[in-house]
């Protein structure tokens, strides 16, 4: 029980909104070196928030049990979300430096956003859930337009804000249609008014279709893919590699925990409609990221797949799947982390990199960063030994644990066709005969720099030691 | 017996090499040193090999060497290596043809050595390994971990159409492969193991092994590769450097039929039983048709390539003929092919480093000016036609022998390939060697030299020595196969 009022502030949630007023004031009265201070501060603080959400027992969330949950599960996702968070905070810190983008705000952006995760990964309720997507949301929004002189990022920033005010306005409404069925905002009693009965009736089985479109937007799954693709090459990169990175990881857990948690009984209602999105995402992930010749829009696309096959191990629904699901996101964030770590170090020109054909030629003038960048590439088109492999490992022994042998088959076919853009990446900097040498340089500080050795360090030595990660998500419960 | 982990020596030990080229300096007086630190670990692997065959212990159908550590806590995944009479002599071939690659890439290769070099090394590694596991999860890995090396082989080092070539080959088999990956877990899912070992005593049910069945074909079809999958194989081929089509003929090529052996027969013997038929069709149509289509080829490495879907065609008849002669027929045939086709597209590479093309007509009267050339290139072509005393008679012998038991129309179609494949040999040997110098470009082509013997050299000696002692090869494969046809037997005999 919270017996002592100061333990108030040792809740993770709790402290980590304090310190992001605390960062606000911080920025706000720095004369110098603002944007500096500010991220280091925030970075320090999303330590310490790790620290807390590790050591974080569940008798400190007693007062808030209606609204937020405690888990083994969420606090794997908690801690993902925040190392991406950290990371994505170190990569960009350089980049924000170099296009003179010395907002101290955005450090704060991202520490609000992170909060809206946080808390978004934990909650129990719907309002609450709503109000932390919206919290999160917000804070994306600005971060996309940041950079207020740019057309481009202002018009991703809106595209953001309309299509993403839409989807939680849809959501809201299934929000509204749930609870005018069950009576209850909480997932529990949700879950406990539905265990009376055998299949839903059909306002529920409305207000389920409008909560499935409306995440489905969050974690961008095809078909509410749209704003992907544009919102990521619009956003400066470094702003796009925090979207790439971290907000994945908590729609993921949220979508999993919505559908897991009030509706665990009614599978096959909303398993059918995860199933489409699923191979959908796939699908359309694979084939449309092979006409791209923007590296954002790939890497957008390429995530638009990965959401598919994570979706696969929902549709799973078993206790594989969540283990497949953990895998998978640690997998997908260590890769994300690591190539948006070369991407924001790489320039052209004096240009940070954005067209692939400027890859052209790396493996002459830099082979160790070519070298990784093939690696990645490897590991997210999930050819072994690298950590894809055992994403997609995973997430086929639960589909087919579950005897969905059909989506399996289709799941590879699709990584099939997936391979084919990330191999043309490796041949754009191997094969391809370039004339024009040095004009890439890559300048990488050294933060970002044990950044990238580090997730390297996971991607390749992963198969030596599996054990540690699987250990620790084959223990969660949602 | 060895008490140190031998077989995880060899399969490491050329990466152990690679990690070292890794921090050598590549300029223009290092890469000779690149080269022969390459040159020496995969000697080296090579010898540590030769051990494995000369402590084999002949009386042990089951693998030996064994050594087996617990990898996943969770699933029962071991890092599980042994060799056993099948696996032995596809690690002998792999640590054989690798030393022999590094060699005939002495010259010709003359940009990115450092990491041509380490592509062969990593290959070299994969390979084994991939020979050497007895848990499936880590075969797969090694499987699949294949396709990085040859990608970049083919794509950095290969000719014209190389990214073409690369591409097509490595979704070919990746398209292959995954589908094998869902039957590997599909029978983890069955039996809670993916020990290679124990699942041969484990059958499943009729139907679930007729899907596994096909998953595995898929995977094992392209790479041997049968006839209508064949098509990635003479892109390949042509475009890889030679080196690249020397591994790919010599090894790449019998991961299929070892496949074959080890999955389909050993552990879905029943489906392998409800196949059989459609396997020899295809491979008949394979057999002739790649025959006659090898014919018609302009391009000296077009025809190899097509003459080896024909060779492998006579090797997927022999497996799938599951009796004593057939199996040991296909033994020896992939054996014997790795080594003469190997050393055939060495000859290539050897005329081609010279002239730089590989058109039949450009060619003619070779012998006049290379003798030697011409010697070791005539063994190597009746080794591939399959002359008594040379390696490829002793496999298609015992494959129609065996086939004699099981249908005399196969022989019938096999026999007819044989002929063919003695045709189009010929053919190609009397234009290229034969005759007058007409074009004067060769005027002044020089024989072969001391590192092209020294590569050539013990190739033709090992296929003389397999068509004269096949019994050295013979007698440790003879009882790992027998206990597969005594389980397929088994098992259909139910």
């Amino acid at each position: 029980m919270l017996n002592n009022i100061y333990n108030i502030f040792f809740i993770p949630e709790i402290f980590l909104a304090c310190s992001s007023f605390v960062c606000l004031l911080f920025g706000l009265f720095l004369k110098k070196n603002a944007f500096r201070q500010t991220s280091n501060l925030a970075l320090f603080v999303l330590l310490l928030t790790i620290l807390l959400v590790y050591y974080d027992s569940e008798s400190n969330f007693a007062n808030y049990k209606s609204l937020f949950s405690h888990s083994s599960f969420i606090n794997f996702f908690k801690i993902l979300a925040l190392l991406g968070s950290i990371a994505s905070i170190i990569i960009s810190k350089d980049y924000f430096l170099g296009i003179k983008l010395k907002n101290f705000e955005i450090p704060v952006l991202f520490l609000f956003s992170t909060l809206g995760m946080l808390l978004m990964i934990a909650s129990n309720n719907l309002m609450s859930m709503y109000l932390a997507i919206e919290l999160q949301s917000l804070s994306l929004y600005v971060a996309a337009a940041i950079k207020r002189d740019s057309i481009s990022s202002a018009e991703s920033g809106v595209k953001y804000f309309i299509l993403g005010a839409l989807s939680s306005g849809i959501l809201l409404y299934g929000f509204s249609l749930i609870y005018g069925f069950t009576g209850s905002m909480n997932f529990d009693d949700i879950s406990f008014y539905l265990s009376k009965y055998d299949n839903l009736n059909l306002g529920l089985i409305f207000g389920l279709v409008f909560v499935m479109v409306g995440l489905a937007f969050k974690v961008s799954a095809v078909p509410f893919h749209m704003w992907t693709p544009d919102v990521y090459e619009g956003a400066p990169n470094s702003i796009t590699g925090f979207f790439a990175i971290v907000p994945k990881i908590a729609a993921v857990a949220l979508i999993y925990r919505f559908c897991l948690v009030p509706f665990e009984n009614f599978y096959l209602e909303w398993s059918q409609i995860i199933l489409f999105l699923s191979i959908a995402s796939m699908f359309l992930g694979a084939v449309a990221a092979i006409a791209q010749s923007n590296i954002k829009r790939l890497l957008a696309y390429s995530s638009i797949g990965h959401i598919g096959y994570i979706l696969i191990a929902l549709v799973a629904a078993n206790d594989d799947g969540i283990k497949a699901a953990s895998i998978y996101m640690f997998s997908y964030m260590i890769m994300n982390v690591a190539i948006f770590a070369i991407l924001l170090s790489l320039k052209v020109k004096n240009e940070y990199l954005i067209n692939i054909s400027d890859l052209k030629g790396l493996s002459k003038s830099n082979p160790i960063v070519s070298l990784s960048i093939s690696i990645i590439m490897l590991s997210m088109a999930g050819i072994p030994p690298f950590i894809g492999f055992f994403g997609k490992f995973y997430v086929f022994i639960a589909a087919i644990e579950q005897e969905l042998y059909v989506l399996s088959v289709l799941g590879v076919l699709a990584s099939v066709i997936s391979a084919f853009y990330y191999l043309r990446i490796i041949k754009i900097m191997y094969f391809d005969e370039s004339k024009s040498e040095g004009i890439i340089n890559f300048q990488i500080s050294f933060q970002s720099k044990i950044i990238l050795s580090l997730s390297l360090f996971v991607i390749i030595c992963f198969i030596f030691y599996p054990s540690l990660l699987i250990n620790i998500s084959a223990s969660l419960t949602i | 017996m060895i008490d140190w982990p031998l077989v995880s020596v060899i399969i490491f030990l050329p990466l152990i090499g690679a990690l070292i080229i890794l921090f050598i300096k590549e300029d223009e007086l290092t890469s000779i040193n690149i080269k022969w630190a390459a040159l020496l670990a995969t000697l080296g692997t090579f010898i540590l090999s030769l051990i494995l065959w000369l402590q084999f212990d002949y009386s042990n159908p089951s693998y030996q060497y064994e050594e087996k550590f617990r990898w996943f806590d969770d699933f029962n995944f071991f890092y599980h290596v042994g060799v056993d009479g099948i696996s032995l002599f596809m690690i002998l071939l792999s640590t054989f043809l690798t030393p022999l690659c590094i060699l005939a890439s002495w010259n010709n290769i003359k940009k990115r050595v450092k990491e041509y070099m380490l592509s062969f090394l990593f290959l070299e590694t994969v390979m084994i390994g991939m020979f050497a596991s007895i848990d499936i999860l880590l075969f797969y890995i090694f499987f699949e971990a294949v396709l990085i090396p040859m990608y970049l082989i083919i794509g950095i080092w290969g000719g014209n159409r190389r990214i073409y070539a690369s591409f097509k080959f490595f979704l070919y088999t990746l398209l292959g492969s995954v589908l094998m990956l869902i039957a590997i877990i599909v029978m983890y899912r069955n039996t809670s193991s993916m020990s290679i070992e124990f699942l041969q005593g484990n059958y499943f049910s009729y139907n679930t092994q007729l899907f596994l069945w096909l998953a595995f074909f898929a995977s094992f079809a392209v790479k041997i590769p049968m006839w209508p999958f064949h098509t990635w194989l003479p892109d390949a081929h042509v475009e890889a450097p030679t080196a690249g089509s020397v591994i790919l003929a010599g090894v790449l090529l019998k991961m299929g039929g070892y496949g074959f052996i080890r999955f389909s027969l050993g552990m879905l013997p029943e489906a392998t039983d409800f196949f059989i038929p459609l396997i020899m069709t295809l491979s008949i149509v394979a057999i002739v048709y790649t025959s006659l289509v090898a014919l018609a080829q302009t391009d000296i490495k077009k025809l190899i390539a097509y003459s080896s879907v024909a060779h492998m065609g006579i090797v997927t008849i022999g497996i799938f003929l599951v009796n004593q002669q057939g199996l040991e027929g296909a033994m020896m045939q992939m054996i014997s092919h790795g080594l003469v086709s190997a050393a055939l597209f060495l000859c290539v590479g050897v005329i081609y480093d010279r002239m730089h093309t590989r058109e039949i007509e450009f060619y003619g009267g070779l012998v006049q000016r290379m003798p030697l050339y011409a010697t070791v290139f005539m063994i190597f072509m009746l080794g591939s036609v399959g002359l008594p005393g040379t390696s490829g008679f002793i496999g298609e012998f015992l494959v129609i022998v065996g086939a004699f038991k099981f249908s005399s129309y196969v022989v019938i179609g096999a026999a007819f390939g044989i002929i063919l494949s003695a045709v189009y040999m010929l053919y190609l040997y009397k234009r290229i060697i034969f005759g007058t110098i007409t074009n004067n470009k060769l005027a002044d082509i020089l024989d072969i030299n001391t590192r092209e013997k020294i590569i050539l050299i013990p190739l033709a000696i090992a296929v003389i020595l397999l068509g004269i002692f096949p019994n050295l090869f013979l007698d440790p494969m003879r009882l790992s196969l027998e206990l597969i046809i005594t389980n397929y037997e088994i098992a259909n005999a139910k």
